[in-house]
């Protein structure tokens, strides 16, 4: 009898080619996707040494952050340009599978990831971007890795790396009406503070992660670096494997079947170790809102700004402080007071179908408020094909929202979409740094029925009355 | 990767925690297709005004933290995104060390392969480090990798850990890539052994 193992124990042990004398482990990647923003000095440095991608066909590039999400996709900058030029030069010149700007299967990387079937349970799946962790929901040990473990992964298809520690947070019961994944996410995080997953890998268990369909699951990892760990992950189950087949690249026929099997053999047995645990009931969730520039500085819409004077340590005082004054929020203001200037529907958080759909449910038959700019951005294209067929564009543009092309758009401020400063932006996205969305820019995660709530009403608004 | 061994210099403090690498480097600085030329670019936000003028107040617009090669920090140094024009950024900037009580992982890994080294002290010691560089020119601060100490300005030393492998690589300019390669047959037997055992990994051909 072999000691009971984690998700994460089986998927790790399955991967690991060779542990060094100091425990380092060879990681084999099993799937490496490419983007046009931290690829260019990666693939640089193999050309200056002389080296190759060792698995092309294990390795999948597309352009998300740094394209124009405008109709038509004008207004490229010159540099934009330059990198896009880079990515294709460099996919050419290495032989790396491409989707390119126009096809349809474009869109955020891991949007198109898990839509595409090129993101399985029980793979290992590294990218050169820390929401790499949204992939955690198949089933699969998903990070973001830097520029330089790029270059380590096309040229090796392994990492170095040390096992991670295990950590499980179970949510008791179901999310209630109105309240979702993101609104998890945000509580797990306001709860476990922005370092709590340090060195961690997070499993999320219980009723209320096994209820959410693969959409919410993605959402939950999704945010799990913001939360400081090193990778989320979800049990895969009958959602994951119904999810799976069919897709373009998934296993196929008696291929699918043993891949079932397989996978079948991976979640956490009874009785594994957890270094860290964590439970937290749903049913006690409202809908989520940020105040701070912090995605643990995170409050039910039914809450109020905090007030720094009843912080007893004096750096955190002063850092809530500034937190607010960069936000413009007084202590103690109701925050559906927040007025909004802008509100952002999209990224690899909250660009899937399902998140447009909520959207759209709200906006039917209403309007923007007045004085209110609305983006929805879909995370891929064939989103916004889905979308499209079901009439969700209509609905959005007859109510005001803008229909945009897929891509990053406003969640980071790379490319043309961002914030002026001092605009206040209802966000779907996962980071309210400051400057995140563009210099000067307050960002409020919230989401995809928050947002648009506060797209209608012109403030922070509580979902539920429109539902 | 250019060689870590010994470095003094004057540290400048940053007293926050979850220094983000949004604050760090922002995004619009990442459309280069190079790592160097981003330390003008470093802490854009807290540094320049809307015009481009400099921030007076901003520690690194200060003599002597203009030349600072040390940066003390807060807890959780570096969370966010994997960007690594976080690390390059401070190299080019001429930061070659940041001491914080404790840094986000994927900033920490990123540092290493960069020859930026970031060290894990307790909080009450970074505040110590933190009172020193405040001292301005007069505060040196010095780190010695082989032997993992900081040394204070009066002499004192602070004993630090770190990674044998990572230290390895630091004080001799190792690139990984060159030391993994090394396996290369092992990599090459597990592909082997996989294929067999698991036909149904799906191989990309778009």
């Amino acid at each position: 009898m072999t000691h009971p193992r984690t998700l994460f124990d089986k998927i790790w042990d399955a991967h690991v080619v060779e542990t060094l004398p100091d425990g380092t482990a060879i990681l084999y990647i099993d799937r490496h996707l490419v983007h046009e923003v931290t690829s260019p000095q990666a693939f640089e440095g193999l050309r200056v040494a002389g080296r190759k991608v060792r698995q092309p066909n294990a390795t999948i590039a597309v352009a998300d952050h740094n394209v124009p999400t405008s109709p038509g996709r004008v207004g490229a900058e010159a540099d934009s340009i330059l990198q896009l030029e880079t990515l294709e030069q460099n996919v050419k010149a290495f032989a790396v599978p491409y989707i390119p700007i126009d096809d349809a299967r474009q869109g955020i990387v891991h949007i198109i990831g898990p839509e595409q079937g090129l993101s399985l349970p029980g793979m290992t799946i590294v990218c050169g971007d820390s929401h790499t962790s949204t992939h955690g929901a198949m089933g699969a040990l998903a990070f973001g890795i830097g520029t330089s473990e790029v270059e380590h992964v096309l040229a090796t298809q392994t990492i170095l790396q040390k096992p991670a520690k295990n950590m499980r947070v179970t949510v008791k019961n179901r999310l209630t009406k109105g309240v979702y994944a993101k609104d998890l996410a945000l509580a797990i995080i306001a709860r476990m503070g922005t370092a709590g997953g340090t060195g961690h890998v997070i499993e999320y268990a219980g009723e209320g992660v096994e209820a959410l369909d693969m959409a919410g699951r993605m959402t939950l990892c999704n945010m799990s670096i913001e939360a400081g760990a090193r990778a989320g992950l979800v049990a895969p189950d009958e959602t994951t494997f119904a999810y799976v087949e069919g897709r373009p690249f998934a296993p196929k026929g008696e291929a699918f079947a043993q891949a079932v099997t397989y996978w079948r053999g991976l979640p956490s047995d009874p009785g594994a170790h957890f270094d860290a645990e964590i439970e937290i009931d749903a049913a006690d969730i409202a809908p989520m809102v940020t105040w701070g520039t912090s995605p643990e500085a995170g409050a039910p819409i039914t809450g109020h700004a905090p007030d720094p004077a009843t912080v007893a340590d004096e750096a955190a005082r002063t850092q809530m402080q500034r937190a607010l004054d960069y936000m413009g929020l007084t202590p103690g203001q109701a925050l559906t007071d927040a007025k909004v200037d802008v509100v952002f529907v999209g990224s690899c958080t909250n660009g899937r179908i399902e998140d447009i759909r909520e959207v759209a449910a709200i906006a039917r038959g209403r309007h923007v408020a007045e004085g209110v700019r609305a983006l929805v951005v879909p995370g891929s294209g064939l989103v916004k094909l889905q979308a499209e067929a079901e009439g969700l564009d209509r609905i959005l543009l007859d109510a005001g929202f803008e229909w945009r092309e897929a891509g990053c758009s406003m969640c980071l401020g790379m490319n043309p979409d961002k914030l002026t400063p001092g605009q206040r932006c209802a966000s779907t996205s996962n980071r309210n740094f400051e400057g995140r969305q563009g210099p000067g820019g307050r960002t409020h995660l919230v989401s995809p029925a928050m947002a648009a709530a506060s797209a209608i009403t012109g403030y922070l608004a509580d979902p539920r009355p429109f539902q | 990767m250019q060689p870590f061994t010994t470095l003094t210099g004057v540290a400048a403090p940053l007293p926050a925690a979850n220094v983000d690498t949004d604050q760090i480097i922002p995004a619009r600085f990442l459309k280069t297709i190079k790592r160097t030329g981003l330390g003008k670019s470093l802490f854009a936000g807290l540094r320049y005004e809307a015009d481009g003028s400099e921030k007076p107040g901003f520690v690194l617009n200060r003599e002597p933290y203009r030349h600072a090669e040390i940066l003390i920090s807060h807890e959780n140094f570096g969370c966010g995104s994997s960007r690594e024009h976080a690390p390059w950024a401070l190299l080019d900037f001429g930061i070659r060390c940041v001491i914080a009580p404790s840094f986000a992982d994927i900033f920490h890994g990123n540092s290493y392969k960069n020859g930026v080294l970031p060290i894990t002290l307790p909080r009450a010691v970074c505040d110590a480090l933190m009172e020193d560089a405040q001292m301005g020119a007069n505060a040196r601060i010095s780190i010695d990798l082989e032997r993992q100490v900081v040394i204070r300005p009066g002499g004192e030393e602070i004993a630090f850990e770190i990674d044998p492998f990572r230290k390895h690589s630091m004080l001799n300019g190792l690139d990984d890539i060159g030391q993994t390669l090394q396996h290369g047959d092992a990599i090459g037997a597990f592909e082997t052994t996989r294929a067999a055992a698991e036909p149904w990994r799906p191989v990309i051909a778009i």
